[in-house]
């Protein structure tokens, strides 16, 4: 097993023993972050597969996150309200169920990420950037404005989501539910990452001309994987709007997006588990230095400054060497 | 909508227009010349207004804080870019983009730290309070007329300055080939030193004119510089001229469509649908301009091709 396969490897079990040490030491809260871990960095395998992989710089991630919690915000509170949501031309009514949800979310952040990718991708570099961004900038402009799901106050959902068979409510069992879901959606990343599209995909990023020579249009490689982007960092925010029962436009905010792009960074662009070391990283970074400072973002800050100055790689491209992954 | 209240709305949208002007002159000289995209921009902007508010404070004259504004955020640019930014020329646009994210967290959260969490104000001089009345009998801010005046001025001032100005030449020919202006003796770290402080100092400005209409706070620069950025989206990134264009588009489109918008839904709807589908449609008014510019031209009106 490589180097980077076996700090993967302490990656996802650590991430699993935390929470069980928290359980046996009687921490709920301590649970409660590594969910928060096991959810950002789920947003953070969405991004990396557009960010790293595809080489698109994605400042508007937040659009899909948000669209994620606010799915899951809308069906839960008409679920809560009994209010159906349309009337007309058929009933459709909120639900309670995390499948339900997580589906709902996907389909919309999918939807969404195609709009936004089919526009914003007629450009690159920095226009991508800022194009992104901007369109992330205006869904946090129109939930502020808003008011039939609560504008700027947000929505706010008393009894946590359901799941069959599970008990949402206690923290090890919804850890364990986003847990799968981000080992699962692991998994699928990897499949991507050597599927040809993948391979496609990564040498459209590197030397485009040489994609277009050989009959592939990289605009459509980059727009489905732009889509899938989107669909999982929406799942992502979904969950997240779960774990916090509550769900406001700071969630399409553009600090969201930095945050999502800085924990991709921190753990490593294109690195599989990248995302996981980065969010942990960066919660923990959150939760240590909130400790200690009410301007723990300085910290944060500075950190951040010198790991893009001198530490070019992020956690797994520091500990793995530069072997497994190119530039 | 009367005629008086529409062309008091224009101005008001010309207004905005030429504060955005200001943000993103500096934005996109700073890309055009540097390569650089700089998300801490917003931030010079707010260094700005608070050292605008705290010179007011202190002395009571409008003119010293716009003034200290210019020199706050330009002695703040000159730093930033020779501790950090001067590193990230070379570097690829991610590093820019989460350096100067680095940038806005440190900035912010020093600005609150120094100052507080609670909003500072900066109160319009008396000599510049109450309303004047135009041609036509309509009557407007004399504050806000000033502003449009001011920005104009220093809009024109910047086009002399890069077309007419030894300076301006230099800046242009570092746009189009560094390694020729280093080789023929121009100071090209200083060069970029300067044109990063003279972003800075517009932005500053720009931050302490509209401080006197809004609160001066951690954080009220970066709305201002996302729409900055859809300014030089839409005018095209490196040209000033773009910049001038896009951001008066830009001020006139949203200012008008909060205007207008809900009045016109309300022509086929009730009233609070109306406001309320309005208003929240008025707020995409300018990302849906520049989604349209987008389409007929990637890369802006005035862009060069392939950026």
């Amino acid at each position: 097993m490589s180097r980077e396969g076996l700090i993967n490897l302490a990656l996802g079990l650590g991430l699993l023993a935390f929470p069980l040490w928290a359980e046996w030491a009687e921490e709920p809260f301590m649970i409660t972050l590594s969910t928060r871990v096991a959810i950002l960095a789920l947003a953070g395998v969405g991004l990396n597969l557009s960010l790293g992989l595809g080489g698109l710089v994605s400042l508007g991630h937040a659009a899909f996150f948000g669209i994620g919690g606010y799915a899951m915000g809308i069906l839960a509170s008409h679920a809560q309200s009994y209010t159906p949501i349309f009337e007309w031309p058929l009933v459709i009514e909120g639900t309670k169920a995390m499948p339900v949800i997580w589906l709902v979310a996907i389909a919309a952040a999918g939807l969404l990420a195609l709009a936004i990718g089919a526009l914003s991708l007629r450009t690159s570099g920095v226009y991508f950037i800022m194009i992104t961004l901007a369109f992330g900038q205006m869904l946090f402009y129109f939930a502020v404005s808003w008011p039939a799901y609560g504008g700027e106050d947000g929505l706010s959902i008393y009894v946590r989501n359901a799941f069959p068979g599970l008990n949402t409510l206690v923290p090890l069992q919804f850890f364990l539910i986003a847990y799968a879901l981000l080992m699962a959606v692991l998994g699928l990343a990897a499949l991507i990452t050597r599927s040809p599209f993948g391979l496609a995909l990564d040498a459209a990023r590197q030397v485009p001309v040489r994609v277009e020579t050989v009959g592939i249009a990289p605009y459509r490689l980059r727009l489905i994987a732009f889509v899938i982007s989107g669909m999982i960092t929406g799942l992502a925010g979904a969950l997240y709007a779960d774990l916090n029962r509550f769900v406001s436009p700071a969630m399409f905010n553009w600090q969201t997006s930095g945050e999502i792009v800085i924990l991709v960074i921190l753990g490593g662009t294109a690195r599989l588990f990248g995302p996981v070391a980065g969010a942990a990283f960066f919660v923990a970074l959150e939760h240590l230095l909130g400790g200690v400072s009410d301007y723990w973002r300085i910290y944060l800050g500075l950190v951040l400054l010198a790991v893009v100055l001198f530490a070019r790689g992020g956690i797994v491209g520091t500990l793995a060497g530069r072997e497994a992954a190119d530039g | 909508m009367s005629f008086s209240l529409f062309v008091e709305q224009l101005l008001n949208g010309l207004q905005l227009g030429v504060t955005l002007f200001l943000t993103a002159s500096g934005l996109t000289l700073v890309f055009g010349v540097m390569g650089l995209i700089n998300l801490a921009h917003g931030s010079l902007f707010m260094i700005g207004a608070y050292a605008a508010a705290a010179v007011a404070g202190a002395t009571g004259s409008f003119l010293l804080a716009s003034a200290a504004s210019l020199a706050a955020a330009a002695a703040a640019g000159a730093l930033i870019e020779m501790v950090v930014i001067r590193r990230l020329y070379s570097r690829d646009h991610l590093d820019q983009v989460l350096a100067t994210f680095a940038l806005i967290l440190i900035l912010s959260e020093g600005t609150r730290w120094i100052f507080g969490s609670f909003p500072l104000y900066l109160s319009i001089p008396d000599w510049l309070a109450g309303p004047v009345t135009l041609p036509g009998g309509i009557r407007y801010p004399l504050y806000r007329l000033t502003i449009i005046l001011v920005g104009l001025v220093i809009a024109a001032g910047l086009f002399l300055l890069i077309a007419r100005t030894r300076l301006g030449i230099r800046i242009r020919a570092g746009e189009s080939d560094r390694e020729i202006v280093a080789a023929l003796g121009v100071n090209i770290a200083a060069l970029y030193t300067i044109v990063f402080a003279i972003g800075a100092a517009l932005a500053g400005l720009s931050g302490a004119l509209v401080g006197a209409i809004q609160s001066v706070q951690v954080g009220m620069g970066e709305p201002v510089m996302i729409l900055a950025f859809v300014v030089i989206v839409i005018g095209g990134i490196g040209s000033i001229r773009g910049a001038l264009i896009g951001a008066i588009l830009v001020g006139v489109t949203d200012t008008l469509g909060r205007a207008m918008l809900p009045d016109l839904f309300r022509l086929f709807m009730d009233n609070s649908a109306a406001t309320s589908v309005g208003s929240a449609l008025a707020s995409m008014l300018i990302y849906v301009l520049m989604a349209a510019v987008l389409i007929v031209r990637p890369t802006g009106l005035y862009g060069a091709r392939g950026a």
